[in-house]
């Protein structure tokens, strides 16, 4: 336990992904089986346990401690598990035999069995066997929250790379696989033959494509391509298959490989939907997308249902769930994935038909025969079949003809061509360090509109932005906020955002949604630096009402939690 | 004599009026007895000071030899009479050269002990428990969340680091005086014998430690190295130099922090620290409260830190216990020791 304390302690400090791949690599080498799976487990959120709650955790601490001092020191603290981990007095039984701490295996095969009656005594019991390190861990699993940047596709990565595998294999044997993983170690460190994947319904690895440039148009010839819409969804695989049982499994997997079927369980019965005699299995490649009076939704009110653990019928009736499909993986005992695009696109129509579903629909493809064309499509995709559904395409997608579905982002197969971004110019207000690499620059920034209220002509905060800018233009930005900090807050500088000093960005964005936690009332997706303005004074920066009105009428409350690196949007 | 005719806190600092001198002042005094070298306890222009020979030594360096009208050493276990009373200085285990002076007068013996820690340290004389009626004690860790963990166990996280990546610099911030010492010399301790680097700002101190006989290996000066020679390297730069332009001489750098507020992760957090190492030169909770046991004293002052938990466990102890309002004490961790301040090398760096 000690050790996976250590490594979650110091994965909660490392910013950069290579850094904690390394950590997560390393650990797996030194760490005994079945340690080491349970680790991978609490990193891919494999592990679920009665959770201990937070006011269990009190009782225990004020059991031991002054109340005075407990409270001063979470006061200081300001986090619970935290505090309860530093102030945790050992008993003198407990100073004097010096009892082993827990394994991670005795510590989640306890957790896994334990009633809640002895859950505060066995808590107690590690709590005096463990270290600092080592009770801030177990009371972040027993409260199932790691919180430290580690996705779970980067602890499979980490695994991959012990056996200098590659990730997708990982990913691709994944579902077949159950924690302590002892056979996808065994086969990592090349002491066994590669695990057999028997789950019925597998997740494939995701082909993706590059952003075009218009440069890369002279060296393509339209006639090798096809071209279709690009939803503003969110990106998933829909798999179908049946179990040793002759039973129907449904999922939905992210584009990282993450089930998220829980989430949609309005779509899954449409996976199982066929006529049993004549039942095949199936992987669709799709987009998954907010559907009403057949009226695509945008992406603000697609966002009501991602991240939700719960799903009420209101959520479902409020906000309807369909697929719109791109590709078809597998039918049947088939894997078409080695097929040319244009084959599996003709099984894809004739599924689809077949399938007969008003959830699931196809995602139409676009007539054109020049990049002229397709340019004018994409400039205004209304009147070129999108219709009232325009507000949900966010550029076009060129295939080649002949591609395969191979994984990962393959050279000069697939093109996204996404739709000019929408841009504003703001000025810089605020300016915090990076990490890493930028360790020292100031590399996170802050940007405002103005705006008029009670105390007159003002800047107002609306987003914030750490890329986007090249590492000369870093510099000298870097240098910029170091001669007009104004005020520096902790790690914040304010740099001067007066009305004719200061420095203006053209921000790009991608769309924004209505939000009450920001002090504007505006929130932006995807913001980041897209030109630097040296030229313009900040007195001729936009204004908080062009902001407002670029906002769709339809846009609904805040969502819970924004989330979309975590389930993969795109 | 009650003890607060003997010392009272004044806008100069702890004032010992019938010895007719201060402890550690604020503001140029006629008579100042020093604790340490730190620059909060340790201030130019007062006309006489007293204080260990490594102190006054540090004081010259820090201020030049003209630091005070006159000088006086004293020596551990070595007492002075100052007017009505006597003064002992006794090892406080803070940093070299650093002092509990206990005044005594008429039969009450008062311990001021400055900053002090009970943990080990292999570049300082140890400290050692002085009985006595009244105990100033200081409070920075004063808190039960502050338990330091072992030095030699923090040290080997920032090895394991070195080896885990070695295309990379390791930047351990430490406070010049003392922490970049003792840091050193448990890198040493734990076996690592390749050079050491030190930002400028370090030099002159971390000499005077070995000219003092305190071994610290081969230590080199980052100044002039090439990026890429300082891969894989270990270098000790004043806490403020880690986080600014200074560091982009250094290949993709890991940024440590030797300091006790490295226990608190928000604290490291705020810092953008990566690898906090939870070395402190202070008394943590355990060993402030063991202290204050073993002194025997039945009367505590608690001054600079988190007085309120402290002040709060004495009293539920049955001891007489006070915060002492003294201000313009910090802890040397949060002080910025490169001249003129980091951000001061507004240029760019050669």
């Amino acid at each position: 336990m000690n050790r996976f304390a250590e490594l979650l302690d110091r994965l909660a400090y490392e910013p950069g992904r290579n850094n904690k791949l390394r950590l997560i690599t390393s650990y797996f080498r030194e760490t005994a089986d079945p340690d080491r799976g349970l680790a991978l487990a609490a990193l891919t959120g494999a592990l679920s346990f009665k959770y201990a709650k937070p006011a269990l955790i009190r009782d225990l601490i004020a059991m031991r401690t002054d109340p005075v001092l407990f409270a001063l020191s979470y006061d200081y603290v300001g986090d619970l598990s935290e505090t309860v981990a530093l102030m945790w007095p050992k008993t003198d039984d407990v100073l004097r035999n010096n009892p082993p701490p827990p394994t991670l295996s005795e510590v989640v095969s306890t957790l896994t069995t334990l009633g809640k009656t002895d859950m505060p005594q066995q808590l107690t019991r590690w709590l005096d066997e463990l270290d600092e390190t080592g009770r801030w861990a177990l009371l972040k699993l027993v409260t199932g929250s790691l919180r430290i940047g580690v996705s779970a596709r980067l602890a499979k990565t980490a695994a991959a790379a012990l056996g200098d595998k590659d990730p997708h294999d990982v990913e691709l044997l994944w579902p077949g696989l159950a924690p302590p993983y002892l056979d996808l170690f065994a086969w990592l460190e090349g002491r066994a033959e590669k695990p057999v994947n028997l789950d019925p319904a597998p997740f494939r690895p995701v082909m993706l494509a590059h952003a075009i440039e218009e440069s890369d148009f002279a060296h393509l010839n339209p006639a090798d391509f096809t071209a279709e819409w690009k939803w503003d969804g969110i990106r998933i695989q829909a798999v179908s298959g049946r179990d040793a049982d002759g039973e129907i499994v449904a999922r939905l997997y992210s584009r990282t490989g993450e089930d998220i079927s829980q989430s949609f369980p309005d779509l899954l019965p449409s996976l199982r939907s066929q006529n049993p005699s004549q039942y095949k299995p199936f992987a669709i490649d799709g987009e998954l997308l907010v559907l009403r009076e057949s009226r695509v939704q945008s992406f603000n009110v697609l966002q009501q249902r991602l991240n939700r653990k719960t799903v009420t019928p209101k959520l479902m009736k409020e906000h309807p769930i369909h697929l719109r499909a791109y590709d078809l993986l597998s039918e049947g005992d088939d894997d078409l994935r080695t097929l040319p695009f244009t084959e599996r696109r003709a099984r894809l129509e004739a599924f689809i038909a077949r399938l007969d579903d008003p959830r699931i629909d196809i995602s139409p493809q676009l007539e054109f025969d020049s990049w002229d064309a397709i340019t004018a499509i994409r400039a205004d995709p209304a009147p070129a079949g999108a219709g009232e559904d325009a507000q949900a395409v966010e550029g076009v997608m060129l295939k080649r003809r002949d591609s395969a579905y191979l994984p990962g982002r393959p050279k000069g197969q697939w093109w996204k061509w996404k739709r000019d971004p929408r841009l504003i110019d703001a000025v810089l207000m605020y300016a915090q360090r990076g990490h890493g690499k930028r360790s020292s620059y100031y590399s996170d920034y802050t940007f405002g509109v103005w705006t008029r209220d009670d105390e007159g002509e003002r800047l107002v905060p609306v987003g914030k932005a750490y890329f986007g800018f090249t590492d000369e233009e870093l510099l000298k930005i870097d240098r910029f906020v170091r001669r007009h900090t104004t005020e520096t807050f902790g790690p914040v500088r304010h740099v001067v955002h007066e009305a004719d000093k200061g420095l203006v960005f053209e921000v790009a964005f991608e769309g924004l949604a209505r939000s009450p936690r920001h002090k504007s009332g505006v929130a932006m997706r995807f913001p980041r630096i897209h030109r630097l303005r040296w030229d313009k004074p900040p007195r001729e920066a936009d204004r908080l009402e062009t902001l407002e009105k670029m906002l769709v009428t339809e846009t609904a409350t805040e969502p819970t939690a924004i989330d979309e690196a975590a389930i993969g949007a795109h | 004599m009650r003890p607060q005719d003997i010392l009272k806190p004044g806008p100069s600092g702890l004032a010992c009026l019938p010895g007719g001198f201060h402890i550690d002042p604020v503001r140029p005094v006629d008579r100042a007895v020093i604790t340490h070298g730190h620059s909060d306890h340790a201030r130019p222009g007062h006309g006489a000071v007293l204080a260990t020979r490594e102190t006054l030594d540090m004081m010259a360096l820090r201020y030049g030899e003209n630091f005070a009208g006159t000088t006086q050493a004293i020596a551990y276990g070595e007492s002075v009479r100052l007017g009505d009373v006597t003064v002992s200085c006794h090892p406080a285990g803070h940093v070299l050269g650093s002092a509990q002076m206990a005044v005594t007068c008429g039969g009450t013996c008062i311990v001021a002990s400055g900053d002090y820690k009970d943990a080990y340290d292999p570049t300082c004389t140890p400290f050692e428990v002085v009985p006595c009626d009244v105990f100033i004690t200081e409070a920075t860790f004063g808190l039960p969340v502050f338990r330091h963990p072992d030095a030699a166990h923090e040290v080997r996280k920032l090895l394991d680091s070195v080896a885990l990546f070695p295309e990379r610099a390791h930047l351990v911030g430490a406070y010049s005086l003392g922490k970049a010492q003792r840091v050193i010399a448990l890198i040493r301790a734990a076996g690592y014998d390749a050079p050491i680097y030190l930002h400028g700002a370090m030099e002159k101190i971390t000499r005077y430690y070995e000219q003092r006989g305190v071994p610290l290996g081969d230590l080199r000066m980052v100044k002039g190295m090439k990026k890429a020679d300082l891969a894989g390297t270990i270098t000790l730069a004043p806490p403020s130099a880690t986080a600014d332009l200074w560091t982009r001489r250094f290949p993709d750098p890991v940024t440590a922090f030797a300091s006790g507020w490295m226990r608190v992760r928000a604290r490291a957090r705020q810092r953008g620290i990566e690898l906090p190492l939870v070395i402190s030169d202070h008394a943590d909770w355990d060993g402030l409260v063991a202290t204050i046991g073993a002194t025997g004293a039945g009367e505590i002052w608690v001054t600079h830190g988190q007085e309120d938990a402290l002040v709060h466990w004495c009293q539920t102890k049955g001891l007489v216990a006070r915060p002492l309002a003294l201000v313009g004490y910090g802890d040397e961790d949060e002080t910025d020791d490169v001249p003129g301040g980091a951000d001061a090398q507004e240029s760019e760096p050669a």
